[in-house]
């Protein structure tokens, strides 16, 4: 377990995924796992932000912080918005560095699955 | 009731009265006894009309009065408080045995039926007398799989089973089923046993299970029901049903069926007149001429026609007749998946671009539509005005057309017919019936100065669909390594060990984001059998099951089913029917630990009102998740007689392992593979 956090810590910081969040510190990708899965984005997205018919994909290459925050506080569609009392800045900026640290999958291309 | 008047030889009373094992009368001959054992110890038969009426003399000046109903004696009370013995056999062709001739002549290949005492004369003559051959007995262990079952069955054979159960616990179990075949338009001969007689039947659990009209409990999402009285009634009743439940629109029916009309002899005069009438299928109902010409008129005019199938295609020519309406308008398909309308290697399948060509559509053709408003109008559950967001999908002045025989059948209490959508040209008809007029509507109307213009749209159709496709693989790819294995990964693992089979996809009711419509190659009507129609959870194992039966019959189809974790505890005694009827099918458990769709729902709302989600010690809300403890559905396969392995959680190991189960199945048993999954 110890070694999974290390190297979700290493592959945020790799890729230069460590976001500043509203009180300033750093964002926690692994914390922020933690906090996709605990308050449900996992439901509709999938454990890896994948996307399903339920929810659009969210990583990899997830989109704009600020746009993020603006849907998750703002929207009116089916997912309901996450207000700041049910979901800090703090914590909404260490999802968006779990979303980050989500590596690339394979080129579709090179997937023989994928290509029958 | 049909105990009165049997035409049985009736015996005399006892004269020794009721022997130390209870009254010494059969339930046939105890009407008799009882009339005439009851006035000769009273009085005599000739003053017996008069005692009951005309005062008699006293010890006094006032005449007595005499009671107002004659005592019985120590036999009749013993007859009417003891347990009936057994019927002794009948003298004539039992009424069972009648029935049995009757339901041979409509070639219905299974019953499917939990074992109960009130079908028990029917169940026996169908076993012995007819043995056990169309209808064969096929043992189920609880009515909603029967059910089930029949539906699956016909939707892979085009060909109705015969459900057997108790009329009141029995088709209580049931109901779920019949209302799932009810919305998805498919047919099922449901008899249901009571025994009428209150006065003979047996007290304790037949009386608990008898019921005025059993039928009513499922009359409103069943076609026509009925109960007969007489053996001529139920040959007439037995046809018309069958009849009535295959013409289009498809729905159940239902047939109470008295258990003394099973177990009594044919009656004198019925063995002298009594018939088997002939089935004659029943023409489906088309759309009117001059309806059809219009909405060809508007088809062929229009410069972004679509068109959209629910259960438009019943049959493999359906499928068929819908690709040249397709083609001949070089017009788009959006397939809603209720059956397998349009295959999707065909480049006018269109269903990944649906929302881009509805809100462009000059013109919709809507086919068999379970539900048109939401075709053309979004909602929008976000609780906006208390009643979430309505949205128009379509332009202003976009013309709608509709092709439905569902109004034939609409009733009122459950609400299956959706929200109200005007339409322009609305044709109450079965849309298969009526695609080959409209075809050839169509091909008349079409002026031939735009037969250049259609080729041109269908070449942008053919780029559109190579584009959609690449999106869609690139979509397939995401997560690809991830464990608990995406849903996509499982589908294309799947479909890598049985695309060179003819493989049927007989069930997927766990809600896997549509990846085998949108991957595999969905070519042939029964590659895809669409879902339950009324999305009653527990449909998809027995739907599976019964489809795989109809399958190895025909012979040649690979059965496929993906087996959501819910839906299979609903009911999971149905693994163990495949297992003891030799049916193969392979079962791949989407298992993603989670009454899924509840899960997102208690989230909504739980956001909706600014509170956090309980999950308490689970990953999702209370109340929805299926863990702690995490149920070994390979054991419980195993148990039943199932081919198994799992749980598997990395993906790297679902190829091999699918292959092996593969074998398992063409060499003619189930099989089942647990997997844990992503949530959709």
């Amino acid at each position: 377990m110890q070694s999974r956090r290390v190297m979700l810590a290493l592959a945020a910081f790799a890729a230069g995924m460590v976001v500043g969040n509203a009180t300033g510190f750093a964002a926690s990708a692994e914390k922020g796992k933690q906090l996709f899965l605990k308050n449900g984005c996992w439901q509709c997205h999938g454990e890896r932000g994948q996307g399903a018919v339920t929810g659009f994909k969210l990583a990899p290459d997830p989109i704009p912080f600020e746009t993020l925050q603006t849907f998750v506080r703002t929207t009116n569609r089916n997912m309901p918005p996450y207000r700041e009392q049910i979901l800090s800045n703090d914590d909404l900026a260490d999802i968006y560095a779990y979303l980050q640290s989500i590596p690339k999958g394979p080129d579709p291309k090179s997937i023989p699955l994928l290509n029958q | 009731m049909a105990r009165k008047g049997s035409g049985q030889k009736q015996s005399g009373p006892n004269a020794n009265g009721p022997n130390a094992n209870g009254p010494n009368v059969s339930r046939r001959n105890f009407m008799a006894g009882v009339a005439v054992a009851g006035a000769a110890t009273a009085v005599s038969p000739p003053d017996a009309a008069v005692a009951a009426t005309a005062p008699v003399a006293d010890t006094g000046d006032t005449p007595a009065r005499r009671p107002s109903a004659l005592r019985p004696n120590a036999r009749m009370v013993a007859a009417e408080t003891g347990i009936p013995k057994e019927l002794p056999k009948s003298h004539g062709p039992d009424g069972s045995d009648f029935m049995v001739d009757v339901i041979k002549t409509l070639n219905i290949d299974y019953v499917v039926s939990n074992p109960a005492s009130s079908f028990r004369a029917l169940h026996e003559s169908l076993i012995d007398y007819g043995g056990n051959k169309k209808p064969e007995f096929i043992t189920c262990t609880h009515e909603e799989s029967s059910v089930g079952m029949a539906h699956g069955y016909f939707k892979a054979t085009g060909k109705p089973l015969m459900m057997l159960c108790h009329g009141t616990v029995g088709l209580q179990h049931a109901t779920m089923a019949i209302y799932n075949a009810w919305c998805d338009r498919v047919p099922v001969i449901v008899i249901g046993g009571t025994d009428l007689d209150a006065a003979y039947r047996a007290p304790g659990v037949p009386t608990y299970h008898s019921a005025l009209d059993i039928n009513a409990l499922v009359r409103d999402f069943t076609k026509w029901d009925d109960q007969p009285v007489s053996l001529q009634h139920f040959a007439q009743s037995m046809v018309r049903a069958y009849k009535i439940a295959m013409t289009p629109p498809h729905e159940p029916v239902m047939i109470a069926l008295d258990l003394g009309l099973q177990q009594e002899a044919m009656k004198d005069h019925e063995r002298q007149s009594i018939y088997i009438p002939k089935y004659v299928p029943t023409a489906p109902p088309q759309g009117d001429s001059g309806a059809v010409r219009e909405a060809a008129r508007l088809l062929a005019n229009a410069e972004r026609p679509v068109i959209v199938a629910d259960r438009a295609a019943r049959t493999a020519k359906g499928t068929r007749l819908l690709i040249e309406l397709a083609e001949t308008l070089q017009a788009p398909v959006v397939d809603q998946g209720a059956r397998m309308n349009m295959p999707n290697t065909h480049y006018l399948n269109q269903t990944a671009r649906t929302a881009a060509l509805i809100n462009n559509a000059d013109v919709v053709i809507g086919l068999e539509l379970s539900d048109y408003w939401a075709t053309v109008n979004s909602f929008v559950d976000n609780g906006a005005d208390d009643i979430g967001i309505n949205e128009s999908k379509i332009k202003p002045g976009t013309k709608l057309i509709g092709i439905n025989a569902t109004p034939l059948v609409t009733k009122s209490n459950y609400q299956d017919f959706q929200r109200f959508q005007v339409l322009d040209v609305d044709m109450v008809g079965d849309a298969e019936a009526t695609l080959p007029a409209l075809i050839e509507a169509v091909k008349a109307a079409i002026p031939n100065d735009r037969k250049a213009a259609l080729e041109k749209r269908g070449e942008a159709l053919k780029k559109a669909y190579a584009d959609a496709r690449d999106r869609t693989r690139a979509a397939a790819a995401v997560a690809w390594d991830a464990g608990p294995v995406s849903t996509a990964r499982l589908s294309m693992e799947i479909y890598n060990q049985i695309k060179d089979l003819d493989f049927s996809l007989v069930s997927s009711s766990g809600n896997v984001s549509g990846w085998p419509n949108r991957l595999w190659r969905m070519e042939k009507h029964h590659s895809w059998l669409g879902s339950s129609g009324g999305s009653g959870v527990g449909y998809g194992a027995p739907a599976a099951v019964g489809a795989a039966l109809g399958n190895r019959d025909i012979g040649g189809r690979f059965s496929v089913n993906i087996q959501s974790d819910g839906d299979l505890m609903y009911a999971p005694g149905v693994l163990w029917t495949a297992a003891r009827h030799k049916i193969p099918i392979l079962s791949v458990m989407h298992n993603n630990r989670g009454y899924h769709q509840e899960v997102m729902h208690v989230q909504r709302l739980a956001n909706r009102r600014n509170r956090v989600a309980m999950l308490g010690k689970d990953r999702s809300p209370i109340g929805t998740s299926i863990e702690n403890p995490d149920i070994d559905y390979a054991g419980l396969a195993k148990s039943m007689g199932y081919w198994t392995a799992g749980p598997i959680k990395d993906p790297d190991q679902l190829g091999p392992t699918i292959k092996k189960a593969v074998e398992v199945v063409k060499a003619g048993e189930p099989a089942l593979i647990d997997v844990w999954t992503q949530p959709r």
